[in-house]
């Protein structure tokens, strides 16, 4: 199993997170005739680039555009998101939750993958390599497979319609790719390093507080993305394990919204709550770029 | 997804400890427990919250366990029979193979296309990149509700059109499988671009160089030199995107709840109508579930042998 997925390229958590543009330099081609030659080409991709923000563009724009059937019928305005902000409990009310869960969901995720990826980058204990594959096996076994036991699970212990049990839910399911990623993070750090601080009298507590955090805090980022973005949108958790709706994250809640009145789709609000739910995804995203190539370029995804 | 972070830990995992204790000055007696704690945290998660749910999906597969009443005792294999007896088992078997072959062709195709046409570093190829991109930072839902809108007979932007043409996105089961795709494509094409140009770079320039001053055409760098050598990033993301496809859940339930006419269930979401809406048969759910794990499996082992199989000749 091994050989075949073999990576093409080891390439280390550390290395800098540019690869995929710092590749092959493309021939300049300023003279007019290199431009001619070039004039499919920039069709073709500005048509794709057209196609790819085109559905992004018009659902910000038409959010706030009037619309029949929606809060917002005569001139440009905010009407959809007021409609949107006094759905059920308030969206605020939807908001706080989904912060919540997400927040709680990077936050254990940082703490777990922290600890794990140190202890399976610098020690050897025994069930060291069975815990490893363990989890890793989470990827392997369907969403709806284990939702439902969970479902049980978390009604057993108490944890049933709880955001908190959605958190620890998410934050198990990233734990493959975070384990993964902050041990080789660890890795990617010089023994030596640990070593000396040890001779300097810390133990490795300290070690891994005042020496290693900061090594691997670029893995860190990519984990708490990865993370964020995973329980922020996640649909599928909330849906089995909430049902009280005072309790729903905000895809869910959008995805509600719909067919609310008489089974007449306010599509206006809908798109309000798609703005409102990209909206932080996307401002992330390009803000952090790099490290969520990184994520790819770690071997995480490359087996 | 799943699958392919596996083959990655085996090599990771084999070559570490074994450097290890050569590098490392002896430590003291307190060392492995130490490691211990530190990995406790990870321990709890993986048995409490993946490996009981997982035996506990067997037990329910095995027992008679309506939602509500819960466990009943054992009445294997009576789930089973009435899992495959459901009257959408078959059709969303078949519509799920069937969105999964496409999804898969069609996200392969244009992850590497769109790879190719970004590959090289220049401000325009940059932009493009993110623009490929930002639709993968959307969730699934998200992106779903997105196109719910973009393709109303309402509100969307092509109503006029489609009104005149008498056409609608998700009237017609075709239609609504094609308009599923495209909303797939346009969320997940960035990212398999993403992972074809970590393939691609893999590659080292001196084999381009060699071809090219041995005459070879732009096709036969191509088919001779790139696919042969993306061989391993186009087995991940083959299987990757098998796995995804036939879990599908979150894009029909949003967009199309399974119709017109219950043409567009997937198995997860008749897993999720057999848990949840309706028969609220835990037992069933967890029979099917159980189908799912072991085709899942069996699929990815078919895909890996043949992969691997391509990868000697």
């Amino acid at each position: 199993m091994t050989a075949l997925i073999e990576p093409p390229t080891t390439v280390a958590a550390d290395r800098p997170a540019e690869p995929p543009r710092g590749g092959r330099k493309a021939p300049r081609t300023t003279s007019l005739g290199g431009i001619a030659i070039q004039m499919p080409f920039w069709v073709l991709t500005a048509a794709l680039a057209v196609i790819f923000l085109y559905p992004l563009v018009w659902t910000a724009i038409s959010s706030v555009a009037p619309l029949a059937g929606t809060n917002q019928t005569d001139g440009w305005g905010l009407g959809n998101y007021i409609t949107l902000a006094n759905y059920q409990d308030g969206i605020l009310q939807y908001i706080g939750n989904s912060v919540f869960v997400s927040l709680l969901t990077v936050v254990l995720t940082l703490v777990i993958s922290l600890l794990g990826g140190y202890a399976f980058a610098r020690f050897n204990f025994r069930g060291k390599n069975a815990l490893f594959l363990a989890t890793i096996a989470i990827l392997m076994v369907p969403y709806a497979t284990l939702l439902i036991p969970l479902y049980v699970l978390l009604n057993m212990v108490g944890l049933s319609n709880s955001l908190v049990g959605v958190a620890l839910v998410l934050t198990m399911f990233q734990l493959p790719f975070s384990t993964f990623m902050m041990r080789i993070a660890f890795e990617s750090i010089p023994r030596e390093l640990d070593e000396a601080a040890m001779v300097d009298g810390c133990n490795s507590w300290t070690v891994l507080w005042k020496v290693l955090v900061p090594a691997v805090k670029p893995g860190l980022i990519t984990v708490g993305l990865f993370a964020f973005l995973a329980a922020w949108n996640d649909f599928m958790a909330p849906l089995i394990l909430i049902n009280d709706s005072t309790k729903m994250t905000l895809p869910l809640a959008v995805s509600n919204l719909r067919g609310q009145v008489q089974g007449v789709v306010d599509y206006g609000a809908t798109e309000a709550g798609v703005v409102v739910l990209a909206l932080p995804c996307i401002l992330l995203f390009l803000i952090l770029q790099r490290h969520y190539v990184r994520g790819f370029m770690s071997g995480a995804f490359k087996g | 997804m799943s699958t392919t972070v596996t083959p990655a830990s085996a090599p990771v995992a084999a070559t570490r400890p074994g450097r290890a204790p050569t590098r490392r000055r002896p430590r003291r007696s307190g060392s492995a427990l130490t490691g211990w704690l530190f990995a406790l945290p990870t321990a709890l998660f993986v048995v409490l919250l993946f490996l009981v749910p997982l035996v506990l999906v067997f037990q329910m597969a095995a027992s008679d366990w309506p939602l509500l009443g819960g466990n009943q005792g054992i009445n294997f294999p009576e789930n089973f029979p009435e899992a495959l007896d459901n009257r959408f088992f078959l059709d969303s078997v078949i519509f799920t193979l069937k969105y999964t072959v496409l999804a898969t062709v069609l996200l392969i195709g244009l992850g590497l296309g769109l790879a190719l046409l970004v590959q090289e570093s220049s401000r325009w190829k940059g932009f493009l990149r993110t623009a490929f991109l930002v639709p993968s930072a959307l969730g699934l839902a998200s992106a779903s509700l997105l196109f719910y809108v973009l393709y109303s007979p309402i509100a969307g932007p092509f109503a006029e059109l489609t009104k005149s043409w008498g056409f609608t996105f998700l009237g017609t089961p075709d239609a609504a499988l094609w308009s599923t795709l495209f909303l797939i494509v346009w969320r997940f094409a960035g990212f398999y671009m993403l992972l074809m140009l970590v393939g691609l770079q893999g590659i080292p320039e001196e084999v381009y160089e060699a071809a090219r001053i041995d005459g070879g055409s732009r096709w036969q760098i191509f088919r001779d030199i790139t696919v042969p050598l993306l061989k391993p990033t186009l087995a991940l993301t083959t299987v990757m995107c098998v796995t995804g496809s036939l879990l599908a859940f979150e894009q029909f339930y949003i967009l199309t709840k399974g119709g017109p006419d219950n043409s567009t269930i997937t198995v997860v979401q008749l897993i999720y109508n057999v848990a949840f809406q309706g028969p609220n048969n835990l037992g069933v759910a967890g029979a099917l579930s159980v189908i799912v794990l072991a085709a899942l499996v069996i699929i990815n082992i078919v895909q890996i042998r043949a992969f691997s199989k391509k990868a000697e000749d």
